[in-house]
Protein backbone atom coordinates (compact mmCIF):
# COMPACT_ATOMS: atom_id res chain seq x y z
CA UNK A 1 0.00 0.00 0.00
CA UNK A 2 0.77 3.53 -1.11
CA UNK A 3 1.84 5.99 2.12
CA UNK A 4 0.64 8.91 1.05
CA UNK A 5 -0.06 12.65 3.09
CA UNK A 6 -4.00 11.94 2.07
CA UNK A 7 -3.75 8.50 3.75
CA UNK A 8 -2.21 10.15 7.33
CA UNK A 9 -4.51 13.18 6.79
CA UNK A 10 -7.41 10.78 6.77
CA UNK A 11 -7.07 8.88 9.88
CA UNK A 12 -6.08 11.61 11.78
CA UNK A 13 -9.87 13.01 10.43
CA UNK A 14 -10.81 9.46 11.61
CA UNK A 15 -8.97 9.67 15.08
CA UNK A 16 -10.15 13.27 15.77
CA UNK A 17 -13.76 12.61 15.13
CA UNK A 18 -13.57 9.76 17.34
CA UNK A 19 -12.10 11.65 20.37
CA UNK A 20 -14.67 14.63 19.34
CA UNK A 21 -17.79 12.08 19.28
CA UNK A 22 -15.97 10.88 23.16
CA UNK A 23 -16.03 14.37 23.97
CA UNK A 24 -19.78 14.96 22.62
CA UNK A 25 -20.52 11.91 25.26
CA UNK A 26 -19.14 13.22 27.62
CA UNK A 27 -20.09 16.87 27.65
CA UNK A 28 -23.30 16.94 25.65
CA UNK A 29 -24.84 13.64 26.91
CA UNK A 30 -23.86 13.13 30.43
CA UNK A 31 -23.82 14.94 33.80
CA UNK A 32 -20.15 15.71 33.31
CA UNK A 33 -20.74 19.66 31.88
CA UNK A 34 -22.90 20.75 35.06
CA UNK A 35 -19.78 20.68 37.10
CA UNK A 36 -19.12 24.51 37.42
CA UNK A 37 -20.22 25.71 34.29
CA UNK A 38 -22.57 28.53 35.67
CA UNK A 39 -21.76 31.01 38.59
CA UNK A 40 -24.43 29.99 41.54
CA UNK A 41 -25.43 31.05 44.77
CA UNK A 42 -25.55 28.27 47.80
CA UNK A 43 -28.90 28.81 49.93
CA UNK A 44 -30.50 25.96 52.80
CA UNK A 45 -33.84 25.07 53.64
CA UNK A 46 -35.23 22.55 56.61
CA UNK A 47 -37.72 20.47 56.00
CA UNK A 48 -39.98 18.55 58.07
CA UNK A 49 -39.45 15.52 55.60
CA UNK A 50 -37.86 15.68 52.73
CA UNK A 51 -39.12 12.84 50.55
CA UNK A 52 -38.04 11.77 47.84
CA UNK A 53 -35.67 14.35 46.69
CA UNK A 54 -31.98 13.73 45.77
CA UNK A 55 -28.79 15.08 45.34
CA UNK A 56 -29.16 16.72 41.84
CA UNK A 57 -32.69 17.19 41.65
CA UNK A 58 -34.33 20.30 40.01
CA UNK A 59 -34.97 23.79 41.89
CA UNK A 60 -37.30 25.86 40.23
CA UNK A 61 -39.66 28.55 40.46
CA UNK A 62 -42.71 29.33 38.44
CA UNK A 63 -41.60 26.10 36.50
CA UNK A 64 -38.46 27.33 35.44
CA UNK A 65 -35.66 25.51 36.26
CA UNK A 66 -33.14 27.95 38.02
CA UNK A 67 -31.04 25.86 40.54
CA UNK A 68 -30.18 22.12 41.30
CA UNK A 69 -30.38 20.60 44.75
CA UNK A 70 -26.64 20.09 46.27
CA UNK A 71 -27.00 17.83 49.48
CA UNK A 72 -29.25 17.07 51.68
CA UNK A 73 -28.47 15.87 55.63
CA UNK A 74 -30.27 15.40 58.49
CA UNK A 75 -29.82 17.56 61.19
CA UNK A 76 -29.71 15.82 64.37
CA UNK A 77 -30.46 18.54 66.27
CA UNK A 78 -33.80 19.61 65.03
CA UNK A 79 -34.91 16.30 63.57
CA UNK A 80 -34.81 18.51 60.14
CA UNK A 81 -34.32 17.32 56.81
CA UNK A 82 -31.39 20.43 55.56
CA UNK A 83 -31.36 20.74 51.85
CA UNK A 84 -28.78 23.07 49.97
CA UNK A 85 -29.38 24.49 46.70
CA UNK A 86 -27.10 25.98 44.63
CA UNK A 87 -28.88 28.50 42.70
CA UNK A 88 -27.92 30.36 39.93
CA UNK A 89 -26.54 33.84 40.21
CA UNK A 90 -28.73 35.80 37.41
CA UNK A 91 -31.48 34.84 39.54
CA UNK A 92 -30.34 36.71 42.70
CA UNK A 93 -33.67 38.74 43.01
CA UNK A 94 -35.64 35.96 45.16
CA UNK A 95 -36.68 37.75 48.50
CA UNK A 96 -35.59 36.41 51.79
CA UNK A 97 -39.51 35.48 53.00
CA UNK A 98 -39.35 32.85 50.00
CA UNK A 99 -41.39 29.66 50.19
CA UNK A 100 -39.49 26.26 49.58
CA UNK A 101 -41.94 23.31 48.77
CA UNK A 102 -41.50 19.99 47.53
CA UNK A 103 -43.43 18.87 44.66
CA UNK A 104 -43.44 15.73 42.53
CA UNK A 105 -43.62 16.42 38.47
CA UNK A 106 -46.73 14.74 37.60
CA UNK A 107 -48.28 11.56 39.68
CA UNK A 108 -45.02 9.47 39.58
CA UNK A 109 -42.76 11.40 38.75
CA UNK A 110 -39.16 13.12 40.12
CA UNK A 111 -39.85 15.34 43.39
CA UNK A 112 -38.14 19.05 43.22
CA UNK A 113 -38.35 22.02 44.91
CA UNK A 114 -40.45 25.22 44.03
CA UNK A 115 -39.45 28.43 45.37
CA UNK A 116 -42.55 30.72 45.91
CA UNK A 117 -41.04 34.11 46.25
CA UNK A 118 -42.60 36.56 48.72
CA UNK A 119 -42.98 40.38 49.10
CA UNK A 120 -40.10 41.53 51.10
CA UNK A 121 -37.47 43.68 49.98
CA UNK A 122 -34.50 42.34 51.39
CA UNK A 123 -33.06 39.34 48.78
CA UNK A 124 -31.45 35.72 49.75
CA UNK A 125 -27.72 36.08 49.45
CA UNK A 126 -25.11 33.01 49.12
CA UNK A 127 -25.31 31.04 52.42
CA UNK A 128 -28.94 32.58 53.21
CA UNK A 129 -31.78 30.49 54.95
CA UNK A 130 -34.89 30.20 53.65
CA UNK A 131 -37.32 29.79 56.84
CA UNK A 132 -40.97 28.68 55.29
CA UNK A 133 -41.12 25.61 53.69
CA UNK A 134 -43.57 22.67 53.11
CA UNK A 135 -42.41 19.25 53.27
CA UNK A 136 -43.04 16.87 50.66
CA UNK A 137 -46.29 14.76 50.32
CA UNK A 138 -45.79 11.53 51.18
CA UNK A 139 -48.42 9.30 49.64
CA UNK A 140 -48.68 6.74 52.11
CA UNK A 141 -49.42 9.34 54.75
CA UNK A 142 -52.15 11.21 52.87
CA UNK A 143 -53.75 7.81 52.09
CA UNK A 144 -53.79 7.03 56.02
CA UNK A 145 -54.60 9.88 56.91
CA UNK A 146 -57.64 9.54 54.42
CA UNK A 147 -58.87 6.17 55.34
CA UNK A 148 -58.49 7.06 59.16
CA UNK A 149 -61.21 9.99 58.83
CA UNK A 150 -63.40 8.47 56.68
CA UNK A 151 -63.52 5.51 59.71
CA UNK A 152 -63.94 8.42 62.24
CA UNK A 153 -66.58 9.91 60.33
CA UNK A 154 -68.24 6.35 60.09
CA UNK A 155 -68.25 5.67 63.30
CA UNK A 156 -70.10 9.47 64.33
CA UNK A 157 -72.45 8.70 62.40
CA UNK A 158 -73.13 5.14 64.17
CA UNK A 159 -73.19 6.79 67.57
CA UNK A 160 -75.58 9.41 66.13
CA UNK A 161 -78.19 6.86 65.24
CA UNK B 1 -22.68 -46.05 19.75
CA UNK B 2 -19.32 -46.51 19.51
CA UNK B 3 -18.85 -44.34 16.41
CA UNK B 4 -20.76 -41.23 17.94
CA UNK B 5 -18.36 -41.37 21.15
CA UNK B 6 -15.73 -41.28 19.07
CA UNK B 7 -16.90 -38.24 16.91
CA UNK B 8 -17.58 -36.54 20.20
CA UNK B 9 -14.69 -36.64 21.52
CA UNK B 10 -12.21 -35.91 18.45
CA UNK B 11 -15.20 -33.04 17.82
CA UNK B 12 -14.18 -31.62 21.33
CA UNK B 13 -10.48 -32.14 21.04
CA UNK B 14 -10.15 -30.65 17.87
CA UNK B 15 -12.10 -27.68 19.71
CA UNK B 16 -9.34 -27.72 22.45
CA UNK B 17 -6.87 -27.46 20.06
CA UNK B 18 -7.79 -24.89 18.34
CA UNK B 19 -8.36 -22.69 21.30
CA UNK B 20 -4.76 -23.58 22.55
CA UNK B 21 -3.87 -22.35 19.18
CA UNK B 22 -5.42 -19.09 19.16
CA UNK B 23 -4.61 -18.55 22.51
CA UNK B 24 -0.67 -19.16 21.95
CA UNK B 25 -1.39 -17.14 18.76
CA UNK B 26 -2.79 -13.89 20.83
CA UNK B 27 0.47 -14.21 22.86
CA UNK B 28 2.89 -14.27 19.75
CA UNK B 29 0.23 -10.85 18.46
CA UNK B 30 0.66 -8.92 22.15
CA UNK B 31 4.40 -10.07 22.16
CA UNK B 32 5.01 -7.95 18.70
CA UNK B 33 3.60 -4.68 19.97
CA UNK B 34 7.10 -3.13 20.70
CA UNK B 35 8.12 -3.88 16.92
CA UNK B 36 5.20 -1.58 16.33
CA UNK B 37 6.85 1.25 17.99
CA UNK B 38 10.03 0.82 15.36
CA UNK B 39 7.45 1.04 12.58
CA UNK B 40 4.58 2.68 13.21
CA UNK B 41 3.75 3.02 9.07
CA UNK B 42 2.73 -0.24 9.45
CA UNK B 43 -0.14 0.52 12.21
CA UNK B 44 -1.08 3.71 10.20
CA UNK B 45 -2.02 1.92 7.30
CA UNK B 46 -3.77 -0.45 9.00
CA UNK B 47 -5.90 2.49 10.90
CA UNK B 48 -6.47 3.25 7.57
CA UNK B 49 -8.18 0.04 6.18
CA UNK B 50 -9.76 -1.17 9.32
CA UNK B 51 -10.73 2.28 10.44
CA UNK B 52 -11.47 5.12 8.69
CA UNK B 53 -13.04 2.61 5.45
CA UNK B 54 -15.70 1.92 8.76
CA UNK B 55 -16.41 5.80 8.85
CA UNK B 56 -18.92 5.35 6.58
CA UNK B 57 -21.22 2.23 7.70
CA UNK B 58 -20.83 3.36 11.08
CA UNK B 59 -21.71 6.93 10.77
CA UNK B 60 -24.68 6.02 8.99
CA UNK B 61 -25.94 3.02 10.54
CA UNK B 62 -25.82 5.36 13.65
CA UNK B 63 -27.76 8.13 12.31
CA UNK B 64 -30.70 5.28 11.35
CA UNK B 65 -30.70 3.37 14.27
CA UNK B 66 -30.78 6.68 16.31
CA UNK B 67 -33.88 7.72 14.26
CA UNK B 68 -35.50 4.93 14.61
CA UNK B 69 -35.09 4.53 18.60
CA UNK B 70 -36.44 7.75 18.24
CA UNK B 71 -39.68 6.82 16.26
CA UNK B 72 -40.41 3.48 18.04
CA UNK B 73 -39.64 5.09 21.69
CA UNK B 74 -41.64 8.34 21.01
CA UNK B 75 -44.50 5.94 20.26
CA UNK B 76 -44.13 3.72 22.89
CA UNK B 77 -43.79 6.36 25.62
CA UNK B 78 -46.18 9.08 24.68
CA UNK B 79 -48.75 6.10 25.34
CA UNK B 80 -47.96 6.89 29.07
CA UNK B 81 -47.42 11.17 28.30
CA UNK B 82 -43.88 11.06 29.14
CA UNK B 83 -42.62 11.71 25.35
CA UNK B 84 -40.34 14.27 27.55
CA UNK B 85 -38.20 11.01 28.60
CA UNK B 86 -37.02 9.89 24.51
CA UNK B 87 -33.58 11.70 25.10
CA UNK B 88 -32.84 9.38 27.89
CA UNK B 89 -34.00 6.49 26.75
CA UNK B 90 -32.70 7.10 23.12
CA UNK B 91 -29.02 7.98 24.53
CA UNK B 92 -29.30 5.26 26.99
CA UNK B 93 -29.80 2.50 24.98
CA UNK B 94 -27.42 4.11 22.60
CA UNK B 95 -24.66 4.79 25.46
CA UNK B 96 -25.20 1.15 26.74
CA UNK B 97 -26.01 -1.72 24.68
CA UNK B 98 -26.56 -0.35 20.70
CA UNK B 99 -23.53 1.40 20.35
CA UNK B 100 -20.74 -1.12 21.09
CA UNK B 101 -22.72 -3.76 20.32
CA UNK B 102 -23.75 -2.93 16.53
CA UNK B 103 -20.33 -1.30 16.04
CA UNK B 104 -18.77 -4.71 17.31
CA UNK B 105 -21.26 -6.44 15.46
CA UNK B 106 -20.85 -3.88 12.13
CA UNK B 107 -17.14 -3.91 12.37
CA UNK B 108 -16.76 -7.59 12.32
CA UNK B 109 -18.93 -7.48 9.19
CA UNK B 110 -17.29 -4.76 7.29
CA UNK B 111 -13.45 -5.37 8.82
CA UNK B 112 -12.72 -8.47 10.12
CA UNK B 113 -14.31 -10.68 7.30
CA UNK B 114 -11.88 -8.79 4.75
CA UNK B 115 -8.73 -9.11 7.48
CA UNK B 116 -9.61 -12.93 7.59
CA UNK B 117 -9.80 -12.86 3.21
CA UNK B 118 -6.68 -10.96 3.42
CA UNK B 119 -4.62 -12.84 5.73
CA UNK B 120 -6.30 -16.32 4.45
CA UNK B 121 -5.08 -15.43 0.49
CA UNK B 122 -1.65 -14.61 2.10
CA UNK B 123 -1.16 -18.29 3.51
CA UNK B 124 -3.30 -19.67 0.19
CA UNK B 125 -0.50 -17.41 -2.06
CA UNK B 126 2.27 -18.70 0.18
CA UNK B 127 3.14 -15.25 1.42
CA UNK B 128 3.37 -16.13 4.52
CA UNK B 129 6.02 -18.69 3.97
CA UNK B 130 7.71 -16.33 1.71
CA UNK B 131 8.05 -13.90 4.86
CA UNK B 132 9.13 -16.53 6.80
CA UNK B 133 11.88 -17.49 4.03
CA UNK B 134 13.38 -14.08 4.57
CA UNK B 135 13.77 -14.29 7.90
CA UNK B 136 10.79 -11.96 8.62
CA UNK B 137 8.12 -12.43 11.37
CA UNK B 138 4.59 -12.66 9.58
CA UNK B 139 3.30 -12.18 12.94
CA UNK B 140 4.62 -9.14 13.95
CA UNK B 141 4.93 -7.58 10.70
CA UNK B 142 1.00 -8.84 8.93
CA UNK B 143 -0.95 -9.51 12.23
CA UNK B 144 0.38 -7.44 15.25
CA UNK B 145 -0.54 -4.07 12.61
CA UNK B 146 -3.79 -5.15 12.18
CA UNK B 147 -4.71 -6.42 15.58
CA UNK B 148 -3.62 -3.17 17.12
CA UNK B 149 -5.64 -0.45 14.73
CA UNK B 150 -8.87 -3.26 15.21
CA UNK B 151 -8.54 -2.52 19.02
CA UNK B 152 -8.14 1.16 19.21
CA UNK B 153 -10.65 1.76 16.01
CA UNK B 154 -13.44 0.03 17.64
CA UNK B 155 -13.88 2.31 20.62
CA UNK B 156 -13.31 5.32 18.58
CA UNK B 157 -16.11 3.77 16.22
CA UNK B 158 -18.49 3.15 18.94
CA UNK B 159 -18.25 6.41 20.50
CA UNK B 160 -18.94 8.04 16.91
CA UNK B 161 -22.26 5.63 16.52
CA UNK B 162 -23.69 6.59 19.75
CA UNK B 163 -23.13 10.19 19.31
CA UNK B 164 -24.53 10.17 15.81
CA UNK B 165 -26.72 7.81 17.15
CA UNK B 166 -28.07 10.57 19.83
CA UNK B 167 -28.24 13.21 17.52
CA UNK B 168 -30.42 11.12 14.69
CA UNK B 169 -32.92 10.98 17.61
CA UNK B 170 -32.69 14.62 18.13
CA UNK B 171 -33.63 15.16 14.65
CA UNK B 172 -36.51 13.17 14.91
CA UNK B 173 -37.69 13.65 18.41
CA UNK B 174 -37.32 17.74 18.00
CA UNK B 175 -37.92 18.03 14.54
CA UNK B 176 -40.79 15.62 13.10
CA UNK B 177 -42.57 14.71 16.27
CA UNK B 178 -42.49 17.59 18.32
CA UNK B 179 -40.53 17.05 21.83
CA UNK B 180 -39.02 19.99 23.92
CA UNK B 181 -35.57 20.24 23.11
CA UNK B 182 -34.51 21.39 26.10
CA UNK B 183 -36.08 18.30 27.75
CA UNK B 184 -34.60 15.74 25.41
CA UNK B 185 -31.10 16.81 26.46
CA UNK B 186 -32.00 18.15 30.12
CA UNK B 187 -33.44 14.45 30.95
CA UNK B 188 -30.20 12.84 29.42
CA UNK B 189 -28.00 15.17 31.13
CA UNK B 190 -29.80 13.93 34.63
CA UNK B 191 -30.16 10.64 34.07
CA UNK B 192 -26.88 9.65 32.58
CA UNK B 193 -23.85 9.68 34.71
CA UNK B 194 -20.37 9.96 33.13
CA UNK B 195 -18.35 6.73 34.77
CA UNK B 196 -21.58 4.20 35.05
CA UNK B 197 -22.92 4.68 31.70
CA UNK B 198 -20.16 6.10 29.39
CA UNK B 199 -17.11 4.86 30.81
CA UNK B 200 -18.93 1.50 30.73
CA UNK B 201 -19.94 1.96 27.28
CA UNK B 202 -16.61 2.25 25.99
CA UNK B 203 -15.00 -0.47 28.35
CA UNK B 204 -17.27 -2.69 26.40
CA UNK B 205 -16.40 -1.62 23.26
CA UNK B 206 -12.72 -1.79 23.76
CA UNK B 207 -13.32 -5.47 24.82
CA UNK B 208 -15.30 -6.48 21.76
CA UNK B 209 -12.58 -4.91 19.63
CA UNK B 210 -9.90 -6.70 21.29
CA UNK B 211 -11.86 -10.39 20.60
CA UNK B 212 -13.64 -9.25 16.75
CA UNK B 213 -9.82 -8.54 16.11
CA UNK B 214 -8.53 -11.74 17.29
CA UNK B 215 -11.18 -14.00 15.61
CA UNK B 216 -10.50 -12.23 12.72
CA UNK B 217 -7.04 -12.60 12.48
CA UNK B 218 -6.79 -16.15 13.71
CA UNK B 219 -9.51 -17.69 11.54
CA UNK B 220 -7.61 -15.76 8.28
CA UNK B 221 -4.02 -17.24 10.14
CA UNK B 222 -5.54 -20.52 10.95
CA UNK B 223 -7.16 -21.33 7.42
CA UNK B 224 -6.82 -24.11 5.23
CA UNK B 225 -4.86 -22.37 2.06
CA UNK B 226 -7.16 -22.76 -0.10
CA UNK B 227 -9.68 -20.62 -2.01
CA UNK B 228 -12.89 -23.12 0.00
CA UNK B 229 -10.68 -22.67 3.13
CA UNK B 230 -10.50 -18.83 3.23
CA UNK B 231 -14.27 -18.87 2.22
CA UNK B 232 -14.80 -20.90 5.76
CA UNK B 233 -12.77 -19.36 7.65
CA UNK B 234 -14.39 -15.77 7.00
CA UNK B 235 -17.71 -17.20 7.43
CA UNK B 236 -16.59 -18.66 10.41
CA UNK B 237 -15.02 -15.39 11.44
CA UNK B 238 -18.54 -13.09 11.26
CA UNK B 239 -20.44 -16.20 12.92
CA UNK B 240 -17.81 -16.93 16.12
CA UNK B 241 -17.54 -12.52 16.11
CA UNK B 242 -21.38 -12.26 16.38
CA UNK B 243 -21.60 -15.07 18.93
CA UNK B 244 -18.94 -13.79 20.97
CA UNK B 245 -20.27 -10.35 21.47
CA UNK B 246 -23.63 -10.87 22.10
CA UNK B 247 -22.41 -13.71 24.83
CA UNK B 248 -19.93 -11.08 26.34
CA UNK B 249 -22.37 -8.85 26.14
CA UNK B 250 -24.43 -10.22 28.55
CA UNK B 251 -22.01 -11.28 31.17
CA UNK B 252 -20.36 -7.28 30.76
CA UNK B 253 -23.62 -5.71 31.34
CA UNK B 254 -24.94 -8.39 34.48
CA UNK B 255 -21.29 -7.13 35.81
CA UNK B 256 -21.47 -3.39 35.10
CA UNK B 257 -25.16 -2.47 35.40
CA UNK B 258 -25.89 -5.47 38.00
CA UNK B 259 -26.16 -3.48 41.02
CA UNK B 260 -28.59 -0.75 40.16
Amino acid sequence: MQHTATQDTLVGLFVASGIAGLFFLALQVSNLSSFGDKDTYTVTASFESSGGLKVKSAVSAAGVKIGKVTDIRFDPKTYQSVVSMAIESQYNTLPEDTTASIFTAGLLGEQYVNLEPGGSEAVLKNGGKIDLTQSAIILEKVIGQFLFKSAEEKAQGDKKE
Amino acid sequence: MMQFLQNLGASTRTSFTKLGRATYFLIQTLAGIFSILIRPRLLMNQMFSVGVLSFLIITISGLFVGMVLGLQGFYILSDFGAEESLGIMVAASLVRELGPVVTALLFAGRAGSALTAEIGLMKATEQLSGMEMMAIDPIRRIITPRFLAGFLSMPLLAALFSAVGIIGGQLIGTGLLGVDDGAYWAQMQTQLDFYDDIINGVIKSVIFGFVTSWIALFEGYDAIPTSEGVSRATTRTVVNSAFSILGLDFILTALMFGDN
